[in-house]
């Protein structure tokens, strides 16, 4: 199922003569009507009638976060604020809010783009969705929402928390698909658990999630407990919202809408383009955007573009699901550490629950690290010697995926925070 | 089916075409919107080989056609109606339809043409009533369906049409540009067409570009182009600002 089949499918020969055409015209206009990258490209001495090819673009400089806070609020809209008819900050996962804005046109787009990625991952307009997102300057709810209505599915806009009353209207409206961050599904799938409910009784068939890195361990987990398909989505408010890229049912990675985005993934450090297929920063530039264009904007999420065709028929390049985000890793004594490492190895282990906490704290000159790790009731009643069978196993694992020594500690099930958002794991104690 | 890429094309020392790249699929009708001395006519006469570009591409059906001769391109199937109409106002309509056929006129060859004529009759019905009438005594609605008509006679795929609701009554304007959408649903035609007259050309188009000053800086199907504040500020004549928003 396409939303748009024709896009979705098209020949890569043509995508790239309408992504030339398109990033052609779009550093036409943020140069004519973004005094920031006016002076930007002035500075610089790049010339917009200079771009002939797509891989012109890293003339350009890259536009980062700080960028966007310096220009707080309004600094590097395209449009006057009177074409503007929505507005939305980020959701702040690290530092100040960024503010984006929308045209009427941009809005529809937008809804186009999430259409087609519903569409991808099961939903057709006999559904009715749950979006368990928060509502708010948040784009991940209104992102989800008018997409879902464009497909003519039945939206039930509950947005986040009040959770066992988000079971209760699942029940009761009969919910057949679930929108929300894949740790907020796995609350949810606790608390059906908890009522027992028997999640085969729910009407629910599909879950779409995002907003947050999760790992394949943690997918299966959630289809097994909510009994649906879940695909993962990809989108961040400077760029769009939700929308930007969304699994088809292959759930091999996920296709980005190539026509409105042009993807690049370099290293983060030295900024260079890594080898094709390779792990690398996502830098996407929008090449439709009205109100809000963004030439080279830097992610921070680390993902790897999937090299070959996809069986369900998209032509769109696949990216991976993001493993992190490059302010996410940790380095720990000299290691990078990324908690969706950890996550991965806890959700292989029988007998943990998919609830963690990473706790870091200096002792001296030296890192230590500290992974908290909830544990059935069982195992947490059980006797000493198998908690340290436990403790050790997990140990060993993650010495073998980190390649450093990791404490380990069980905690009693419900003890640690759970989230109905965006989830908080981490715990940095250390003072530089 | 018609692929520019990165067209650059100079008049003297000035640079009128700025790296222009722009496509047309089979069937769509694609309109290029710009204000006066933007490059529209430029464009359409370098694809039709009138004009030489300094640099870039222009595949026509998998084919680079830039900087080919004109009379090969009108051979190949793309054919321009420009602007102004230019018809040849001391001959007949039929004559002037006849010198649409020049570059494969033969005796072998009579009867096709004549088939090609009533075809053009059959569009254009009005053109039949008048055929032996001098093109310089035609309306000028009936001179634009001439010009249309002379360009049909090549046996065109891909039509270039340069503003042509140019100097007509609205009405009239209505009337030709029926005749285009007609030309495209039933003969399967590819039309690249320059408006001025934006607000109208957008109504029948698929798709569209905004050309300024030599660059494209829009592009987008035409009902994102119609509510694109720009576009309704530069071509639409609407007065935003003092337009009350209820």
């Amino acid at each position: 199922m396409y939303w748009d089949k024709e896009k979705e499918c098209m020949d890569r020969e043509e995508l790239r003569q309408l992504q030339l055409e398109r990033l052609q015209s779009t550093i036409h206009r943020v140069y004519m009507n973004v005094p920031f990258y006016r002076k930007r490209f002035d500075a610089l001495g790049i010339d917009p009638d200079d771009f002939g090819s797509l891989e012109d673009i890293r003339k350009l400089p890259f536009t980062t976060k700080d960028d966007l806070r310096d220009n707080y609020p309004y600094g590097l809209f395209a449009v006057p604020l009177r074409e503007v008819v929505r507005i939305h900050a980020s959701s702040g996962t690290t530092g100040m809010s960024t503010v984006v804005g929308y045209t009427r046109n941009d809005l529809k787009t937008w809804s186009d783009l999430v259409a087609r990625i519903l569409v991808a991952g099961g939903i057709t307009k006999d559904d009715v969705i749950q979006i368990a997102f928060n509502y708010g300057l948040f784009t991940g709810a209104f992102g989800l929402h008018y997409g879902a209505e464009r497909v003519g599915a039945s939206v039930i806009p509950i947005s986040s928390g009040n959770t066992k009353r988000q079971v209760k209207i699942m029940q009761d409206f009969k919910t057949t698909a679930l929108v929300c961050t894949p740790s907020y599904a796995l609350l949810i799938a606790d608390t059906i658990a908890e009522m027992g409910i028997n999640p085969n009784s729910l009407s629910l068939k599909y879950g779409l999630f995002g907003a947050e890195p999760w790992s394949e361990a943690m997918r299966k987990e959630i289809q097994d407990k909510l009994k649906i398909i879940a695909t993962d989505n990809y989108g961040l408010s400077e760029i769009m919202g939700p929308g930007v890229a969304g699994e088809c049912l292959e759930q091999r990675g996920l296709h980005i809408n190539e026509d409105h985005f042009l993807v690049e993934v370099m290293n983060p450090e030295t900024l260079e383009p890594v080898p094709q297929g390779e792990t690398g920063e996502l830098v996407i530039t929008t090449l439709t955007k009205e109100a809000f264009p963004m030439i080279r904007f830097r992610t921070r999420d680390l993902t790897r573009l999937i090299p070959g065709e996809c069986s369900c028929g998209r032509t769109f390049v696949r990216m991976e699901r993001v493993k992190g985000r490059t302010d996410d890793m940790l380095i720990v004594k000299g290691v990078n550490v990324f908690p969706s490492q950890i996550e991965s190895v806890l959700f292989e282990i029988e007998g943990t629950e998919p609830h963690y906490q990473i706790v870091i704290e200096r002792r001296g000159a030296i890192d230590e690290m500290t992974v908290l790790v909830e544990v059935s009731e069982e195992i947490f009643f059980d006797e000493m010697k198998k908690q340290n069978e436990l403790i050790n196993l997990i140990k060993q694992r993650l010495f073998s995926e980190l390649g450093i020594n990791v404490d380990v500690k069980l905690v009693e099930k419900k003890t640690l925070e759970r989230f109905e958002g965006k989830a908080k794991r981490v715990i940095d104690k250390r003072r530089y | 089916m018609l692929i520019l890429k990165n067209l650059d094309v100079y008049y003297g020392k000035l640079h009128t075409l700025k790296k222009v790249s722009l496509h047309v699929n089979k069937g769509e009708i694609v309109v290029l919107i710009g204000s006066n001395g933007a490059g529209k006519t430029t464009l359409l006469s370098t694809i039709s080989g009138l004009i030489k570009p300094s640099s870039g591409s222009i595949i026509y059906d998998g084919r680079e056609i830039a900087g080919e001769d004109p009379a090969r391109i009108v051979r190949m199937g793309i054919s321009q109606v420009p602007e102004g109409r230019l018809v040849f106002r001391p001959m007949t309509v039929e004559e002037n339809l006849l010198l649409g056929s020049y570059h494969r006129y033969s005796l072998r060859n009579r009867s096709a043409v004549r088939e090609d004529m009533e075809r053009v009759y059959s569009v254009f019905p009005v053109l039949k009533q008048r055929k032996k009438q001098l093109a310089g005594t035609l309306s000028g609605g009936e001179q634009q369906m001439l010009a249309i008509g002379r360009a049909l006679m090549a046996r065109p795929r891909v039509l270039l049409l340069d503003e042509p609701s140019m100097g007509l009554a609205p009405n009239i304007i209505r009337e030709i540009f029926r005749y285009i959408v007609d030309l495209q649903r039933e003969y399967g035609l590819t039309v690249l067409l320059v408006e001025q007259n934006a607000r109208s050309a957008l109504r029948i188009s698929g798709r569209g570009y905004v050309i300024e000053t030599g660059r494209i800086v829009l592009e987008g199907t035409s009902e994102e182009l119609l509510s694109n504040r720009d576009v309704q500020r530069a071509y639409l004549g609407r007065d935003l600002d003092s337009e009350v928003i209820i």
